[in-house]
């Protein structure tokens, strides 16, 4: 069992080596990819069984103990996310090899796409499975280090400017992470993230307070927590439509993630609730107005992406089991609806050829199926019942309301940013969907793989982007038995004990 | 009889001192760091296939010893330009490195199949004649494909940095 750990670490890797090999047939690269994802998707779901019914499972590497030696560890948390995680990984690949079969032919293979593709998968895959500090770092740097080329990967030079900012921020929060762990390690002598659960307990207060802020700003850089969040709207906008959703649904929930992990397991609650709860509202607020100023499609998904942040870090704040759980449950919804709607908007823009919603119109009569497309994740984003993200926003309010004002208060806000995200995607609707049909543009930059103005939607892309939108609608059926998940999720985070006896052994209690 | 020279050419070098045979312009040679280069690369190859097979205890292993012989075939790339590492490794780079992670992560599953944990590594001992006991270490495997990964990487470093933006600046008709 516990093999099967380090397979989702594993496999993606290999995948990637096998990819370069193959770098002249493109068949060959796209099977070992789409191979790779499903069995990792398998693998996920297994461990998720496997998890809730006996706790969680550790592997530990090379045969070292814990805290001494590096431990993948896989909680119902870690499995429920990497299962996520992995369905979204697949379709996005499937989408991108649809588009690049449509756009170039189906003999084009690519040294550097699948390779990078599969490393950023491992490096989610580890950053979700790791019980060690350090190597999460070394997790956060494989997916990062392969992020760089996909953004920057065929791009026009005014792109490169972009994703130079999007390079030197994560470079930045890198440096502090870095230097976060250093501290950690100085102050506590153990990076094993169950043993430090013990040791900082015994820290003085303020080097624990200091040590607690470093995270939240490190992470925070990375799940772009405003006023952290500058570098977002700037650069996912300016990558292909299929790296941006790759990016805006994994990489800012894995931050969250580490961020939910250390603040549960390691600094439980150290003085950080109003902190965080500021960041919550700030972060909600600044993203959903936003969006309302944006005229470019991604931008203005770029802006609601960081006002989502929010409701995820208030589930944080809260810090009870229906907070935790909610945080959970909106992170597994959110990470499918973004990448939906950023495969939409590719998908959009290629039919137009421009990104300018003022320029779109009548794409409901051209283009019904993609209109259906846009409205699911569109509403599942702003959180009309029935769909997932109602029944995540409603985890997330009852939590709020029911520890107390100051978190009554926030969830008000709550419930403002999502009325401000039901009407910015309305104004997109009214825009792009109704009114007069507009003809194609002409592509603004052909060099590039970004807009291309065809006036048409291959089909094999929309079933790809359709697949995701399943995913999402099957969550909001599943909400009875993935709720339940996600509480006894939140309770194990809460209660640390299980996590600590599977890495430590029986006398860590 | 060998070609005349004129007198005032005699010492520039004519003939290929690097194994492929093909030179660049004359005006960039140096017989120095041609002869020098000579000698030394087989050497520095050998130090780093040393690095690599005594990393397991001393200082050295895999990344080291990659990055060693990368120097050697940057020193190739040097001493006789795009050609001439180009006729020195035939095999594309990429496919080094790929082979160097494949080797790394099988090396790693290994153990798995025999019911071990996950990057654990065995231990034989062979008895040599001459030599004497030889310990061979599984994880030299890992540290094999490590050696090839930054191998491969050295490699296209020079193919995409080097070589690549030298005929992108001959094809801007710029004087190297």
């Amino acid at each position: 069992m516990s093999t099967l750990v380090t397979l989702p670490v594993l496999l993606p890797m290999l995948g990637a080596g096998l990819t370069v090999i193959t770098s002249r047939s493109a068949t060959l690269q796209r099977l070992i990819g789409i191979a790779v994802l499903i069995a990792v998707a398998v693998l996920a779901a297994v461990l998720l069984v496997a998890a809730d019914r006996t706790g969680p499972i550790v592997a530990e590497m090379g045969g070292w103990a814990a805290p001494v030696g590096i431990a993948l560890v896989a909680d119902r948390l870690a499995a429920l996310l990497l299962l996520v995680s992995t369905l979204v990984t697949l379709a996005v690949l499937v989408y991108s090899i649809d588009q690049r079969v449509a756009d170039y032919g189906r003999e084009t293979p690519s040294t550097t796409f699948h390779p990078m593709y599969l490393l950023l998968c491992t490096g989610v895959s580890l950053a979700y499975l790791t019980g060690d500090l350090f190597t999460l770092f070394v997790a956060f740097e494989i997916m990062l280090s392969a992020s760089y080329v996909l953004i920057t990967r065929r791009t026009s030079a005014s792109r490169i400017r972009s994703g130079m900012t999007y390079v030197t921020v994560s470079l930045t929060s890198s440096l502090l992470f870095l230097t976060m762990v250093a501290l950690v390690y100085a102050a506590t002598g153990t990076v094993n993230l169950a043993d430090l659960a013990a040791q900082v307990g015994e820290l003085p207060d303020g080097l624990r307070t200091v040590l607690a802020l470093l995270v939240v700003v490190v992470f925070g850089i990375k799940a772009a927590v405003v006023p952290l969040h500058f570098w977002l709207p700037d650069s996912y906008p300016n990558a292909p439509s299929p790296v941006t959703a790759l990016f805006a649904g994994l990489l800012t929930k894995v931050g969250l993630y580490a961020l939910l992990r250390t603040q549960t397991l390691v600094f439980p609650q150290d003085g950080s609730k109003t902190l965080l709860l500021w960041l919550a509202v700030a972060t909600m607020v600044v993203g959903a107005l936003g969006a309302l100023a944006q005229n470019d499609l991604n931008r203005l998904l770029s802006f609601l992406l960081v006002s989502h942040i929010g409701y995820m870090l208030f589930g944080i704040a809260v810090f009870d089991v229906a907070g935790i759980a909610g945080t959970v449950l909106y992170i597994v919804h959110h990470i499918t609806v973004q990448a939906t709607l950023f495969l939409v908007s590719g998908l959009i823009t290629r039919r137009t050829g421009t990104v300018s919603i003022d320029r779109m119109g009548g794409l409901a009569k051209t283009a019904p199926a993609l209109a259906v497309l846009f409205a699911v994740p569109a509403l599942t984003l702003a959180g009309i019942p029935p769909t997932s993200g109602f029944v995540a926003k409603l985890a997330l309010l009852q939590a709020g309301a029911g520890s107390g004002v100051a978190t009554a208060a926030v969830a008000g806000v709550v419930v403002a940013s999502s009325l401000l995200t039901l009407y910015a995607m309305a104004r997109v609707w009214v825009r792009v969907f109704w009114g007069t049909p507009q003809p194609p543009l002409s592509d603004p930059d052909p060099t590039d793989e970004l807009v291309v103005g065809t006036g048409s939607t291959p089909r094999p892309m929309v079933a790809a982007a359709g697949s995701l939108a399943a995913v999402s609608v099957a969550i909001a059926v599943a909400a009875g038995p993935l709720s339940a998940v996600t509480g006894r999720a939140a309770e194990d985070l809460l209660d640390r004990g299980p996590y600590r006896t599977a890495v430590l052994g029986e006398e860590a209690r | 009889m060998t070609e005349r020279i004129p007198w005032e050419r005699w010492d520039e070098p004519h003939e290929p001192w690097l194994l492929p045979g093909r030179c660049p312009d004359r005006s960039e040679r140096t017989l120095l760091l041609e002869m020098t280069t000579r000698v030394v690369f087989p050497t520095i190859l050998v130090f780093s296939l040393y690095l690599l097979l005594v990393g397991h205890y001393s200082p050295g292993g895999g990344f080291s010893g990659g990055l060693v012989a990368g120097l050697a075939f940057v020193l190739r790339y040097i001493a006789g330009g795009r050609q001439d590492i180009g006729g020195a490794v035939r095999i594309r780079p990429p496919v080094v490195i790929g082979l160097g992670l494949t080797i790394a992560v099988l090396t790693a599953l290994a153990p798995a199949l025999a019911g071990n944990a996950v990057l654990s590594s065995a231990m034989w001992e062979v008895e040599l004649p001459l030599l004497g006991t030889l310990e061979v270490v599984s994880s030299l495997l890992l540290d094999v494909g490590v050696y090839l990964l930054i191998v491969g990487v050295a490699l296209d470093l020079l193919r995409s940095l080097g070589a690549g933006i030298e005929q992108d600046a001959r094809a801007a008709g710029e004087r190297m």
